[in-house]
């Protein structure tokens, strides 16, 4: 236990320091940085959470492909696991919207926000901050689903460029949802609600082509998933890793790789000032 | 409005939440002068907290204006932002990384440099008391060292105004003199500081001065004696040995009060409200010596803030209204 010093120590710090502006590009970018480093430092301290995302995804992909992969037949012809694997990255990064709805959940119940939000800083750096650490995080699962892709029996056959495209639009689609995991966490109250967010992830998942192709399903069934933004990730990076695909005449199947663009491009426009509206409206 | 030596002032500020009626405010006026500590005192759902947020740019009002460091809150809350630390109930530092750690952090996210942030939570470190718990994780902390990081991390920046919302509450006795300290030795260096309390005794050892709260205004206002002295002054209070004498003892008191003595024959304690403090005390003495009375605990009180409140309210101040 310490105690309070006896003497009285000059106050040298930093009181004419001139007050900052707020607002500003470049300060949302600087502090959403120290933010991010923040969630990096806590992820090093206390990795428990890192490695249970990183063994679900192993788990995950060894269950689909090995437990219901016998089931399973592709349209293109061609071995299952090969064509799972982009609907796995596709589907983890589905995933990752729970957790970060969590995150900012948690920092709202702690205080920590009130300080964030009574300080001189830009309102939009804590979710900058937390979108672009999760956006590291899920790079890093990103490598460990790969890699056990790899060891599983997938590969990828198209060129380094197409690897790099489709590892790129993966991670666009990310970074998108992030951004409805931020808004989910500052509008759901309590961990319940984001608890119950998270059972919809399952739905949202298999009401794709990320795991089976939408032709087996009802016609209207798969009208709809053909139209979810996970399938047009998934299309396009089977397309780009040279993977079979899922077939289908479909505009929006046929046009996959431009559709795993706009699909993430439209989430960020609408999800990113909902959630910097909503991180606002805090102030009741 | 206010004199520009003023840290906060408020006039008729209002705030109602939908639905709920408790916590909102109705007219709060307050003024702060620089260098003093405030003491906003009052039950659950008075609006303590409400007014807090509000002047700290947390929560929007109604009606009403309020400045804190001579800017006005709705219309320039950047500039309040950069002038003010809060404490707010729910410990606002990471659990996770060190105390250093945070401190580093808050330093950045006040645009310092990577150095100034380092050597600002050194020395905030050190004046704290913290150096020797820097690097461990907060998670670590007691509840009064965990405090302390708090009000360390609200003063990066040398605030003018410090907001503490019940910085106490929790917080075991060792804990609570632990901040007081801390508090006490902020407010030598010149900080103004708006403290929230539910606890009578913090506003009586902190505050200069008191604005006493209850459904949403202030009911009082005004330095701890002077609201005590509000309620008549002090008293001469005893408890007669002998239960059959309380009526004669209450008797032999009587021409020394400023009121009629009152007279409690169950715990045989006798009180009468007086103007002149010591002679009265002597004075009672005598007259109870005379009188044959013997009596135990015969001492001079001045009335409590609890007192106070409840004289003022109706409502004994701890009677806590449970409305979150």
């Amino acid at each position: 236990m310490t105690t309070m010093p006896e003497t009285v120590v000059p106050d040298t710090g930093p009181a004419d320091v001139p007050p900052v502006p707020s607002g500003g590009v470049r300060w949302a970018l600087v502090d959403g940085w120290t933010l991010t480093r923040r969630a990096v430092a806590h992820w090093v301290r206390d990795p428990a959470p890192v490695v249970f995302s990183l063994v679900f995804g192993v788990l995950i992909v060894l269950m689909f492909g090995y437990l219901f992969g016998g089931a399973m037949r592709v349209p293109d012809g061609g071995e299952y696991r090969e064509f799972l694997m982009p609907g796995m990255f596709t589907m983890t990064m589905l995933f990752g919207v729970g957790h970060t709805a969590q995150a900012v959940t948690a920092d709202l119940d702690r205080g920590v926000i009130d300080r964030f939000r009574a300080m001189p800083m830009s309102s939009a750096a804590v979710l900058i901050g937390r979108a672009v650490a999760d956006l590291l995080l899920s790079a890093v699962s990103l490598a460990v689903m790969v890699g056990v892709g790899l060891l599983v029996g997938w590969a990828a056959t198209g060129s380094a460029g197409e690897f790099a495209a489709a590892i790129g639009l993966i991670l666009l689609l990310r970074f998108a949802l992030s951004w409805v995991g931020v808004y989910l966490g500052l509008v759901l109250t309590g961990p319940s609600a984001v608890f119950g967010a998270q059972t919809l992830e399952f739905p949202v998942a298999f009401l794709s082509s990320a795991l089976v192709a939408t032709g087996t399903m009802p016609a209207w069934l798969g009208v709809i998933a053909d139209w979810n933004p996970l399938s047009s990730t998934a299309t396009a990076t089977r397309d780009l890793f040279g993977n079979p695909g899922v077939g289908g005449e479909a505009w929006v199947t046929q046009n996959a790789v431009l559709m795993a663009v706009v699909w993430p491009v439209a989430l960020l426009l609408v999800f990113f000032p909902l959630s910097v509206h909503a991180f606002r409206g805090l102030r009741g | 409005m206010g004199a520009s030596g003023d840290a906060v002032v408020v006039a008729g500020l209002r705030k109602r939440y939908g639905g709920k009626n408790g916590g909102g405010l109705d007219g709060v006026d307050l003024v702060v002068p620089h260098g003093t500590v405030c003491g906003l005192l009052g039950p659950n759902g008075a609006g303590k907290t409400t007014t807090v947020r509000i002047l700290a740019t947390l929560l929007r009002f109604d009606s009403g204006r309020a400045l804190v460091a001579g800017f006005d809150v709705a219309e320039r809350p950047d500039q309040v932002r950069a002038r003010i630390g809060l404490v707010g109930q729910n410990p606002a530092v990471d659990e996770v990384l060190s105390g250093r750690r945070n401190l580093v952090l808050f330093g950045r996210l006040h645009h310092l440099g990577a150095a100034a942030a380092r050597a600002r939570a050194g020395d905030l470190l050190d004046r704290f008391g913290l150096s020797d718990a820097a690097d461990k994780p907060v998670k670590h902390y007691s509840g009064g060292m965990r405090r302390r990081l708090d009000l360390a991390a609200s003063m990066i920046l040398s605030p003018a105004v410090l907001f503490l919302d019940e910085p106490t509450v929790g917080l075991d006795p060792r804990g609570r003199a632990e901040v007081w300290q801390a508090v006490r030795e902020l407010v030598g260096r010149g900080t103004t500081v708006l403290l929230t309390t539910q606890h009578l005794d913090e506003a009586d050892q902190l505050a200069t001065r008191i604005a006493l709260l209850d459904t949403g205004k202030v009911v009082a206002e005004g330095a701890p004696g002077e609201l005590k002295a509000r309620l008549g002054g002090d008293r001469v209070e005893f408890v007669v040995r002998d239960r059959s004498r309380v009526a004669d003892a209450a008797r032999a008191v009587a021409r020394l009060g400023t009121a009629e003595p009152t007279a409690d024959p169950d715990d045989r304690r006798v009180g009468v409200p007086v103007a002149a403090g010591a002679t009265a005390l002597v004075e009672a003495v005598r007259l109870l010596d005379a009188a044959g009375v013997a009596v135990d605990d015969l001492a001079l009180r001045r009335p409590t803030l609890d007192e106070v409140f409840l004289h003022l309210t109706g409502r004994p101040a701890d009677r806590v209204e449970v409305r979150k």
